[in-house]
């Protein structure tokens, strides 16, 4: 057993819902308990789906287990195929109806349904959600490519590609999938069919037609890209084009897969040119801590690098079964990689980490705001903010140009910085008020315990479920951060220091008396600290 | 899927009866309000990562630094033998109070898995008692899908707190069902006034304040799905006090009323005490009457609030209903509201999710109320919807919050009509 107070990724069969959800044509009959329809909330609410997704569930009760679960799953599929006549079914078990054992798959089997059933087994007490999707693409693959469509002679027609990953309530994949087609559209290369969001079972029986594969996400599309490789030798793309460099990989790439030239002289957009402008100067060896999937956190870290010249301090993912990757960028930064999916451990790891700016998942970014720190999201869990209505990738040279602006803003921009130190004594200038940019949740005077802050309320069915709940905060994790004294003098020098700086200049001089043993904290060791961290 | 029946009985509203896929929310939802409500407790779920993964969506719980409550999430290795169960569930409480010396109170709360598997909660619980007592006192309950529905988890884990109650046979008025602080405190404040002196809640706000039970315990049930707490206190010689629920000014004055009654409270002084917050409740409510009356209203079985607050929106806003749907009907705690509930009007009771929606686009009703899964698709065929769950969190009872009640319902409509988009 393992005590968890939240969690990064669900159990697998919501990987599953991921697939059918963002497919037409597929139905999803799940063999799950009353309570489990809680899923649908997540693609209603946070992706704001006007569909429900396409799942029965058998909604078993305790009544219903003396009597026969079995025949209770058979009807639910039967009346499932009647009501929305699917092009293809898929079937399995939540975390409960394992237990019980039915076999849901060889049921629906020997039902006869005049559709293709596909099975799935997907071990909810060993497995996770991003394994569940990727398992469920392949078996989908797996059992619906026709192996007698292949490619067509390559003469007198453009290459064809697939793009595969994407799923509904994944991290910016609408977006992502519109700018990688029109960039593949651009190059010559026609996209033969997006999977599975976009797709439907019957487009997926000819995926064995395109030339060569196109993998946005690996997490969910490498087991079927395999497959595919093995099966119709189709190649398929390594890079994911997340920032500038990877993107200008990610072309090379792809032309090299279809047997084009790569074109000469390519729109690399603004954000090459909007990180070299002066006033970027100031994001100069930024501490920066990096935790997210692995592929997000990959790609995040290598633009953190040397697209923007962020020093990266930390890195991590949530997903085990990209450790390999994982700890392979870590090498190349230098740094420990952080393996955990127990949030509290990344908590101590951003807190001990002494960075400027958070890149992460929505955990970190409440995470950071505890520890006032600006922050920026990259990666899933989704929360309903990571659905703009506006156009927003992270893939391309556009979502390269929506990456420098959503980390970049964060930071107090560099002519700002110097424009606020100079009025900062200016009465009409309210140094309580703090940064607008970080919103409510910095205001709160340094007098206040760092941790702890007030929260917003983003999300509606957070807004509707918390509406009546405050923030809550360990205290015994909160008491140890000072212990040290501030001598009034100290305290007053402090104050000197310009409020977006200040949080910083307090927890290092803070750290630095602690590890000097450093009781009261006087001008002197301010200074002390200022040259100690001094870079 | 659906085996469906009209039960009728000569004096009995009509009750349609379904069986099929349940679009509702489990017993371990409750968690939410109730680890906000009981400062001190701390719930522990013995389930899957499916339980942790509901717990969080339901409830956003990313805003949470620590919530206090949390999941122990069943793994491959403790399917193998019960026996590493019982140990690796000990060891996770003893990590837990380690981390949360504040906890006073445990709940080990059951899911559908452990049910499943037959994991004894209780005799765990016994078990860590003897370790962890005096500090912590250890209770379990289950919230599990198979065998609670959403509202029954508060049900069950008060059902659990009864036999901890100290015997006590004094003359006491007992409000039984967790409210937000400030509506329980405007009821405290009405008892008050009224002259009832001893007045005291169940869940109280800390653990340690369990208030006694015994015979001269009466008690007003404040939510209408206790069904199971009822019991267990009148098994405490505790007496129910039976009335409609304490929705808008009609149904929070015969709520009250019961008390003043049972407590020989003289009717004018009664009328006195209640009159002013009546009189702002009915002048609340005539704003949104004007919108509300002759509006068609169609709920979706969710919380099993669904009878009283019909009886409020028709009886007091004029508006119409459709369907009433309710996970589970208690006849005998709903009487009242029933009785006051329009001739004809269809209740239906359990759920076949794809049969209900279909009545529902046949009705076309102005107002839809369900779930947060069903809410964005019936918007997006053009049926305005309130979600039921808000209903649940909101503070709804009692004469200061008639208006609010009645504004939850009118927003969607006014939206909806101020939107050119």
């Amino acid at each position: 057993m393992q005590l968890t107070v939240w969690t990064y990724e669900g159990p697998p069969h919501v990987g599953a819902m991921r697939v059918a959800t963002g497919m037409k044509g597929l139905h999803y009959v799940l063999h799950a308990p009353q309570g489990d329809t809680y899923a649908d909330l997540l693609f209603t609410m946070i992706e704001r789906r006007g569909e429900r997704p396409p799942v029965t569930y058998t909604t078993f009760q305790a009544r219903d287990l003396g009597t026969d679960t079995a025949e209770l799953f058979q009807k639910s599929a039967r009346d499932a195929y009647e009501r929305f006549k699917p092009e293809a079914m898929i079937v399995g078990a939540s975390c409960t109806a394992e237990l019980i054992q039915d076999d849901p798959a060889g049921l629906a089997l020997t039902m006869g349904l005049p559709c293709p059933i596909i099975a799935l087994d997907l071990p909810s007490y060993s497995h996770k959600e991003n394994w569940g999707a990727a398992e469920t693409f392949y078996q989908i693959v797996r059992q619906l490519a026709d192996k007698t469509r292949v490619a067509s002679a390559k003469e007198g027609r453009r290459p064809r590609a697939n793009i595969l990953g994407p799923t509904a309530l994944g991290f910016r994949h609408r977006d992502d999938v519109a700018e990688i087609t029109k960039l593949l559209n651009g190059l010559g290369i026609d996209v033969h069919i997006t999977a599975p969001m976009g797709s439907t079972p019957t487009a997926i029986t000819g995926i064995g037609e395109a030339d060569f594969n196109v993998i946005l996400y690996p997490e969910i599309a490498h087991e079927a890209a395999r497959w595919l490789e093995k099966t119709f030798g189709q190649k398929y793309s390594k890079t994911v084009p997340i920032g500038v460099g990877a993107t200008r990989e990610f072309i090379a790439e792809v032309c090299a897969l279809a047997g084009i030239a790569a074109p000469a002289d390519t729109d690399e957009g603004r954000m090459p040119w909007w990180s070299r402008s002066v006033d970027s100067t100031y994001l100069t060896s930024k501490r920066v801590f990096i935790f997210g999937d692995a592929t997000h956190a990959i790609a995040a870290a290598r633009i953190a690098r040397d697209e923007l010249g962020f020093e990266v301090v930390g890195l991590g993912c949530y997903n085990r079964e990209f450790a390999r990757d994982i700890r392979a960028a870590a090498k190349l930064y230098g740094i420990e990689p952080l393996i955990t999916d127990d949030y509290l451990v990344v908590e101590e790891a951003i807190a001990a980490a002494n960075c400027e700016l958070v890149l992460g998942t929505q955990m970190e970014r409440h995470i950071a705001k505890r520890l006032r720190l600006p922050c920026a999201v990259i990666s899933a869990p989704v929360h309903v903010q990571d659905f703009p209505a506006r156009h927003s990738p992270q893939m391309g040279f556009e979502g390269a140009n929506v990456i420098f602006d959503t980390w970049v803003h964060p930071l107090v921009m560099g002519l700002e910085e110097h424009l606020l130190t100079m009025f900062r004594d200016d009465f009409e200038f309210s140094d309580a008020a703090g940064p607008s940019h970080l919103g409510h949740g910095s205001a709160t005077p340094l007098a206040a315990p760092l941790a702890g802050g007030v929260e917003d309320r983003t999300s509606a069915p957070e807004a509707a479920i918390t509406a009546q709940i405050e923030n809550t905060s360990n205290p015994t994790r909160e008491a140890t951060r000072t212990d040290e004294v501030w001598t009034p003098d100290a305290t007053r020098e402090l104050m000197k220091i310009p409020f977006f700086v200040r949080g910083k200049a307090k927890r290092n001089t803070e750290r630095y008396a602690s590890e000097k043993g450093v009781a009261a904290i006087s001008v002197e060791t301010l200074y002390e600290a200022k040259a100690h961290y001094a870079r | 899927m659906t085996t469906m029946q009209a039960v009728t009985r000569p004096t009995e509203i009509p009750v349609l009866r379904e069986r099929g896929q349940r679009e509702v929310f489990c017993g371990l939802t409750g968690i939410i309000w109730l680890h906000r409500k009981v400062q001190d407790a701390f719930f522990l779920v013995i389930g899957s990562r499916t339980c942790a993964h509901l717990l969080q969506s339901a409830a956003g719980v990313m805003v949470f630094a620590e919530p206090r409550f949390g999941t122990a999430i069943i793994e491959e290795r403790d399917l193998a033998g019960l026996a590493d169960a019982n140990e690796e569930l000990d060891k996770v409480v003893r990590q837990l109070l380690a981390r949360r010396p504040e906890i006073k109170l445990l709940f080990l709360v059951g899911s559908c898995p452990s049910e499943v598997i037959k994991l004894d909660l209780s005799r765990a619980a016994e078990r860590l008692n003897v370790t962890h007592a005096p500090n912590v006192r250890i209770l379990n309950y289950s919230g599990s899908g198979i065998e609670t529905t959403f509202t029954q988890g508060e049900d069950a884990c008060l059902a659990a707190l009864v036999p901890e109650m100290r015997a006590d046979a004094a003359d006491q008025l007992l409000i039984v069902g967790s409210l937000p602080d400030v509506v329980e405190d405007q009821f405290r404040r009405l008892f008050a006034d009224m002259g009832i002196a001893r007045v005291d809640s169940l869940p109280p706000r800390r653990a340690r304040d369990l208030p006694g039970v015994g015979p001269g315990t009466r008690f007003l049930l404040a939510q209408p799905f206790l069904g199971d707490t009822a019991r267990a206190l009148e098994t405490r010689g505790a007496r129910h006090l039976p009335a409609m629920f304490p929705f808008g000014a009609e149904g929070t004055t015969a709520w009250l009323h019961a008390a003043a009654r049972e407590f020989g409270i003289d009717e004018m002084h009664f009328r006195s005490v209640v009159a002013p917050g009546r009189e702002r409740a009915k002048r609340a409510l005539a704003h949104h009457a004007e919108r509300l009356a002759g509006k068609s209203i169609f709920f979706m079985p969710d919380s099993q609030l669904e009878v009283p607050l019909a009886r409020f929106l028709s009886s007091e806003l004029g508006m119409r209903l459709i369907e009433v749907g309710t996970p589970y009907l208690h006849r005998g705690h709903l009487a009242d509201d029933i009785a006051a509930l329009p001739a004809g009007v269809q209740i239906s009771e359990g759920q076949d999710v794809d049969k209900q929606l279909d009545r529902v686009r046949a009705a076309k009703p102005d107002l839809t109320v369900c779930g947060l899964g069903l809410a964005n698709p019936l918007e997006r065929e053009g049926l305005s919807t309130k979600w039921a769950i808000e209903l649940v969190f909101s503070p709804v009872h009692g004469f200061e919050q008639a208006g609010d009640l009645a504004e939850l319902f009118a927003r969607p409509l006014v939206r909806r009509d101020r939107l050119t988009v």
